[in-house]
């Protein structure tokens, strides 16, 4: 009882967070559980996202794990300049994850996964103060991946895979703070790409010195979503040759970023498991959102992002309470790609603090429910975006945002 | 199971802290203060400026864009009021109809011409639908009654509709007063506000100034009754008028906001077309001169033979032989038949203005200075030849002559008699702003700031340059949003000052200025 109230103040004096930029960090309920450590945790086939390497050190010849999650994320924004206060109604995002391993051989397991590992959704209110910077938008990326994972010997093995991402974007601003039509309509586009494919891989490596200590490392490669002539529609534009706005297409590149794990996980006291994970994502690749219409009168679209590199600390906390449940807590700290002056509302993302906790009910010997929740806290900032320009001067916006993010989730592990 | 229940208070808690909470927000009552006065139930009174007026008409985004409903919505933010409401017309067209007649033009927009140069046209893009038989019921708080003087506020009838063929009531004011007989000001002081603003006496001089001073400055005539529509009011009538207005209001025990009157001379309506705009190249102001200079010589010529003293006919001749040289000359305007200008044209001087709405295709074939017609080039070559014209080939040459008509120019005497009445009006409002500890706005001040260099704001400079300045709608007179927004700024400025309250300032950069749309004839 002693060790369970432990748990308990661990869970609620750390944190887990949700992620910067339009990273989703919601790859695993047991790894979420845990601050989503898992680059050297070998307890299920969630590692066919944290460490494919791992893969070959799970005991069953076929573990699956599935699940999903429902994200409640918000930000709320002010100006006490001019009392303008807005908050967001993004609805609840649900990205899923699927992975599923098979022993082939003592040294060699196969395996596929399907996961989510960007996407956001943020919806203000329509013609909102910064509606000229985002009314809507409304980002997803499917990853499938499959894997092979390779025992080199006893204490060292590797695994990774090709990737193939299929992503979606739907995205609705203001052209500008105040075009109208004649009954004051503001003018607005929306621009639309489903379907958007690229390639890309992923690769890890796993090392066991000791039976109780692992060390892994994971590396997932950049892939840029090139939409091809996706839809533009422009709508309330005013009857005017000095509005030369009509639907087009556009082209447009979106980076999903690289990303970099290393940890560590320790076996303690029998049932206790302790994990660290640094990451790195490497989102200074994001240095604009660029739309080019098709329609040569349309001017094309820049929006200056020079996204940095940025780093995750997570720490995860394991505690196997009996046969039937196991209890984890965790923190992280999620670092925000952003710098001053490039905060924009389409993604209005701080550093976070953030608290994770969850269980896995082990139902019987092949059959677990996992649960997990986060919590993310932003802190106040006052923060602007400054690259938006009216007759080539910048007109920044500012305010006050507080965004926070609440995550429960549920999936089942199935081994056999 | 029973376990895993007792974790199900932290998902329950999580779901429940999940909206995010700013430590201050400033939609919480209080942030922002009301200091000493009370905004929740705000009434407007005034002209078209209070209505929301623009581009030469009353329309729905306009109104929806009028500094009192900018004002009002700052004033929510700050405490709880009453919904502000306007007698919103139908469309965003503009035209009035009375029993389905056009009564009024639509707005203008911005078109472009096939030409490729963007300018204001008539709107026709729909019909108007706002009858002004159907009467709303009222009463609203957005009391801005277009082209309304100041002694209109207490004139009864007019809000009668059998007056508006007659000029005895107002279009606007028929479609929502409460009864045809009452007053604009009983309709306001009926609705108890908590707290009120003025915003009158423009039209008591602006209509005399857009029509070119074709009125009457009526100073020394104190029965409004017998004014005609462009004339200037007298500033006892306009104090007599006002004070009654502010007493009236203060005794529902409002406070309030009293906004002074901004030069009307500066608006673009006068500013735009420039009394020098006659540009001339070297061959045709030498042409001109010796023009001028035959105008002179047959002046003078005729004056001596009626027997004029040829020193007299000579000195008053002299003032006719106008000279002009390559660029820009200031056009000719014409004045009354005088001893001292018998011919009844002269040169414009330098501060004296044209209007917006005088015909520029005309200036440019000699409306203005002269019309150089064939028959009148004819006498001019006999003249330079050393000829002798006829009596009626000379008066060819005078009636060439083609200065600009009163209703198209002020000059200096019309411009002293606006500027005096002004200062007359805006000393009136000041004192009675003092006198009853209410909020003086300086919109004189704004405007003219706008007028010389202009305001900045976060998108760039509002300044009252035509079509592209952002401060002016297409009329040329009222403003566009973003120069309702700084009219609202103004007065939030003086109230905050006034009243110790925080009511916050809206951020003009964030009002549209002109309406492009090509649905023109």
């Amino acid at each position: 009882m002693k060790k369970l109230l432990f748990l308990a103040v661990f869970a609620l004096t750390t944190a887990v967070t949700y992620a910067g930029g339009y990273r989703v960090s919601l790859q695993g309920q047991r790894a979420l559980a845990m601050g989503h450590t898992g680059v050297a945790v070998v307890n299920s086939a969630e590692l066919g996202f944290f460490n494919p390497a791992g893969l070959v050190y799970l005991e069953n010849k076929l573990n699956v794990s599935v699940g999903g999650f429902g994200v409640f994320s918000d930000v709320v924004y002010q100006n006490v300049e001019t009392g303008d206060f807005a908050r967001t109604d993004s609805g609840v995002g649900t990205p899923l994850y699927l992975y599923a391993s098979y022993k082939v051989t003592d040294w060699l397991t196969a395996g596929l996964s399907v996961y989510t590992p960007y996407g956001s959704s943020v919806e203000w209110e329509d013609d909102w103060a910064g509606s000229h910077l985002v009314n809507n938008i409304d980002l997803a990326a499917i990853y499938i991946q499959p894997l092979l994972s390779l025992k080199l010997n006893e204490y060292f093995s590797v695994g990774g895979g090709p990737i193939y991402v299929t992503g979606s974007v739907n995205f609705n601003r203001n052209l500008n703070r105040t075009l109208t039509d004649i009954d004051g309509n503001r003018a607005e586009v929306t621009v639309d790409a489903s379907g958007v494919s690229n390639w890309g891989w992923s690769a890890s490596a796993m090392f066991s010195p000791t039976e109780d200590l692992r060390i892994g490392f994971n590396y997932r490669s950049e892939i840029i979503l090139e939409a091809k002539d996706g839809d533009a529609d422009f709508e309330n534009i005013p009857n005017s040759p000095l509005t030369p706005f009509e639907d087009t297409q556009f082209d447009a590149e979106l980076p999903l970023p690289a990303e970099l794990a290393v940890g560590f996980s320790y076996e303690f006291c029998d049932k206790w498991l302790f994990a660290f994970d640094y990451n790195m994502t490497f989102w200074s690749v994001y240095e604009s959102l660029d739309l080019d219409f098709a329609n040569p009168n349309i001017p094309d679209s820049q929006n200056a992002r020079m996204y940095e590199d940025s780093s995750i600390y997570r720490f995860g906390l394991q505690y196997e309470t009996n046969d039937m449940f196991t209890l984890r807590a965790g923190y992280y700290f999620d670092e925000s790609p952003v710098q001053d002056g490039y905060f924009a509302p389409e993604t209005p993302r701080n550093d976070s603090n953030n608290f994770t906790a969850g269980l896995s009910v082990n139902v019987n010997e092949r059959f677990a429910i996992d649960a997990s929740f986060l919590y993310s806290r932003f802190k106040e900032i006052d923060a602007s975006y400054d690259f938006y320009f009216e007759n080539g001067q910048a007109v920044p916006f500012s305010g006050t945002y507080k965004s926070s993010a609440f995550v429960p989730g549920i999936g089942i592990t199935y081994k056999l | 199971m029973k376990n895993y229940i007792k974790y199900l208070p932290f998902l329950a808690l999580g779901v429940i802290s999940c909206e995010p909470e700013l430590d201050n927000p400033v939609d919480e009552v209080g942030f922002y203060s009301n200091g000493e006065t009370d905004f929740s139930n705000f009434v407007a009174l005034g002209n078209s400026l209070t209505a929301g007026y623009a581009d030469g008409a009353l329309y729905i985004t306009g109104q929806e864009n009028s500094y009192p409903n900018i004002m009002a919505q700052q004033f929510a933010k700050v405490q709880e009021t009453q919904l502000f409401t306007q007698p919103l017309v139908n469309d965003n067209a503009g035209g009035l109809l009375l029993a389905g007649n056009q009564i009024t033009a639509n707005r203008f927009v911005l078109a472009v011409g096939a030409n490729g140069s963007p300018r204001p046209q008539i709107y026709t893009g729909m019909q108007p639908t706002t009858d002004i038989a159907n009467v709303l019921s009222g009463p609203f708080s957005n009391m801005g009654v277009p082209g309304a003087k100041s002694f209109h506020l207490v004139t009864p009838g007019y809000g009668d509709v059998s007056g508006v063929p007659v000029g005895t009531a107002n279009p606007y004011f028929v479609r929502f007063a409460t009864s045809p007989s009452s007053t604009i000001l009983a309709d306001a002081a009926a609705q108890n506000p908590s707290f009120f603003s003025v915003f009158i006496g423009n039209n008591d001089v602006l209509s005399f100034a857009t029509s070119g001073g074709v009125g009457v400055d009526q100073t020394g005539n104190l029965d409004p009754s017998t004014y005609g529509m462009n004339d200037i009011t007298d500033p006892q009538v306009f104090a007599s008028v006002y004070s009654t207005i502010v007493n009236t209001m203060v005794g529902t025990g409002a406070d309030g906001a009293l906004v002074n009157l901004p030069d009307v001379t500066s608006i673009p309506f006068f500013t735009t077309v420039p009394n020098n705009a006659l540009v001339l190249d070297a061959a045709t102001a030498a042409n001109l001169t010796g023009f001028f200079q035959a105008v002179a010589g047959i002046f003078a010529q005729g004056a001596i033979q009626q027997g004029v003293d040829p020193a007299v006919a000579q000195a008053l001749a002299a003032q006719y032989a106008l000279t002009f040289s390559a660029g820009p000359n200031r056009f000719l305007i014409d004045v009354p038949v005088s001893q001292t200008n018998p011919l009844g044209f002269r040169q414009m001087t330098e501060d004296e203005l044209l209007v917006l709405t005088i015909d520029q295709a005309a200036l440019a074939q000699g409306y203005g200075s002269v019309v150089l017609t064939p028959e009148v080039l004819q006498v001019l070559g006999i003249l330079q030849t050393g000829g002798q014209p006829t009596p009626e080939q000379a008066q060819l040459v005078l009636a060439a002559v083609s200065g600009v008509d009163d209703k198209d120019a002020l000059d200096k005497d019309e411009l002293s008699a606006i500027s005096t009445a002004q200062a007359s009006y805006n000393a009136t409002i000041k004192a009675l702003a003092q006198a009853n500890g209410l909020a003086f706005v300086d919109a004189r001040a704004t405007l003219a700031q706008v007028a010389n260099g202009g305001i900045p704001f976060d998108g760039g400079v509002v300044t009252s340059q035509f079509v592209t300045g952002g401060g002016f709608s297409l009329d040329g007179v009222h403003p566009t949003p973003r120069g309702y927004a700084l009219v609202a700024n103004t007065i939030i400025d003086a109230i905050n000052a006034t009243y110790n309250s925080t009511v916050p300032k809206v951020n003009i950069g964030a009002y549209g200025t002109v309406t492009l749309s090509n649905d023109v004839q």
